[in-house]
């Protein structure tokens, strides 16, 4: 393990006019972990993600990534063709709707090799190789490889979205509900491979979620939002047994049990 | 002997923030420390705030005051007070934990469940599995369960799991929350030996059991929670 984190986040806030989308947000993420952004529709945790990943850029606040060769990059500072090299290499980013992480009018083996592509591999047959490598991992069975996202149940659509971004090797992943809009057993099985992913690649992952259940299982810290403010952050088993804000004893006493 | 673990003056309370920001207070003024190689047990009825204690010492509940000294990493860190990246080094090196339910994920095999904090802490897989299924034979726990998802077993047979995969590292504190609860007096027995074992080994120990005949197995110590009610500690 190292000793300096992969990004560090120092107030960042995003304002729309006068609309608080995030205020003041600052944290840092660690190789290998796993933050999840927890709160309901409209807390500024979609804003916040936006921001991070550069697909949005802040009011204010600054982020800075250590990029493979050890120095810390300021994001906001890059130019836009580096940061969409970091977005296609190092990065991934899970949608939760797939439809908007996949081009829906290619083959599923496209939609993999197409990253590969991205960062320079030209070789059909080890491209071909390494998409059925990935769709066997992500549970995709490989005579669906010609076939077109569309054809796809939305469990598949959304492992195959999974598949697209893990497979240049990213170091870090964003993920915006990756688990909403899916059936549970669907949603169990997702979760499993996610689980199962992250630890094995030992990923660094900040997933947005209002699901505390998909927070428990998939992250280690959590930071809990409320109208575009972090109103407590801590280990996600202390954070969800030991709560203590009055929005997160809220949140936590809604949780329906089965 | 060497105390891993020293607990002073700490005080835990509950705010309820839905409830008009009712303060309950749980214990204060908790001072005790436990000893490499031997078993203390924390004493005292239901409501006490025993189970209260092991959570704050693995961190699982916020500490209001005081101080919890853990010994890790050849230093000495105040677990109250450290960042959440500190207290997972130190669950994953130092302060094991068996629950008293197991918190069950979908589709991982029993094996896997229990072999997972070795492979955690970076033992090769087949390496872990062995350790894995050697405990799990010892529990009497059978082997046709192995290869299943624990959710839809027994009780007991998934506090078997959860005991296995607590005792399966070689973490030098190891905590323990009514690891017997729904075990019959046959695996007991084995739970009894695998505290001796540790003892043995070295490690400090600190549980709740509700089992009169265990807690004499096993207990060199006990405290009485009681004396660290709220009210009490003017006294």
């Amino acid at each position: 393990m190292t000793d300096e984190p992969l990004l560090r986040v120092a107030a960042l806030s995003k304002f729309y006019g006068s609309r608080v989308g995030c205020d003041n947000v600052s944290f840092d993420l660690w190789p290998g972990e796993v933050l999840a952004v927890v709160g309901e529709s409209g807390s500024g945790k979609t804003t916040l993600l936006n921001c991070l990943s550069t697909r949005l850029l802040p009011s204010s606040g600054t982020a800075s990534y250590r990029m493979r060769d050890g120095q810390f990059r300021e994001l906001y500072r890059m130019s836009e063709a580096e940061r969409r090299f970091l977005m296609r290499t190092d990065w991934g980013f899970v949608h939760q709707n797939p439809a908007d992480g996949l081009r829906m009018t290619v083959s599923a083996g496209a939609n993999v090799g197409e990253r590969l592509m991205a960062v320079g591999d030209r070789h059909y047959g080890r491209i071909r190789a390494t998409a059925v490598d990935w769709l066997s991992r992500v549970e995709i069975d490989e005579d669906r490889i010609d076939d077109e996202p569309r054809a796809f149940s939305g469990g598949m659509r959304q492992r195959l979205q999974i598949a697209r971004n893990l497979v240049t090797g990213p170091r870090l992943v964003f993920m915006d509900e990756p688990t909403g809009g899916l059936d549970v057993s669907v949603q169990a099985r997702l979760l499993d491979l996610l689980r199962g992913l992250v630890t094995d690649l030992g990923l660094a992952a900040i997933v947005v979620t209002h699901d505390l259940a998909v927070a428990r299982l998939l992250s280690q810290r959590m930071m809990v939002m409320k109208d575009g403010r972090v109103v407590e952050s801590g280990l996600t088993d202390r954070v969800l047994d030991d709560p203590r804000a009055p929005y997160t004893q809220l949140l936590v006493s809604s949780i329906l049990q089965v | 002997m060497a105390t891993p673990l020293v607990v002073s003056d700490v005080a835990k309370s509950f705010t309820m923030h839905l409830r008009d920001g009712i303060k309950l207070p749980v214990v204060a003024g908790v001072s005790f420390s436990i000893r490499a190689g031997e078993c203390t047990v924390l004493g005292g009825p239901s409501g006490a705030g025993k189970s209260s204690i092991l959570k704050m010492l693995y961190g699982n509940y916020a500490v209001d005051e005081g101080q919890i000294i853990v010994t890790h990493d050849d230093g000495l860190i105040d677990l109250a007070t450290a960042s959440p990246r500190t207290v997972l080094a130190i669950r994953r090196q130092t302060i094991g934990y068996v629950s008293q339910f197991l918190r069950t994920v979908p589709r991982v095999s029993a094996l896997d469940v229990v072999a997972e904090p070795l492979v955690e802490r970076g033992e090769d897989r087949e390496i872990a599995r062995g350790k894995a299924r050697a405990l799990l034979a010892q529990l009497n726990l059978p082997e046709k369960l192995w290869a299943l998802p624990p959710a839809t077993f027994s009780g007991g047979e998934q506090q078997r799991v959860n005991i296995a995969r607590g005792f399966i590292t070689e973490h030098p504190i190891l905590l323990l929350d009514e690891p017997t609860a729904s075990l019959d007096a046959r695996n007991r027995d084995v739970v009894i030996e695998l505290i001796a074992a540790k003892k043995a080994a070295g490690v400090a120990l600190l549980g709740i059991f509700h089992d009169h005949d265990v807690r004499e197995a096993v207990a060199d110590r006990i405290i009485d929670v009681t004396a660290f009610a709220p009210g009490k500690i003017a006294a």
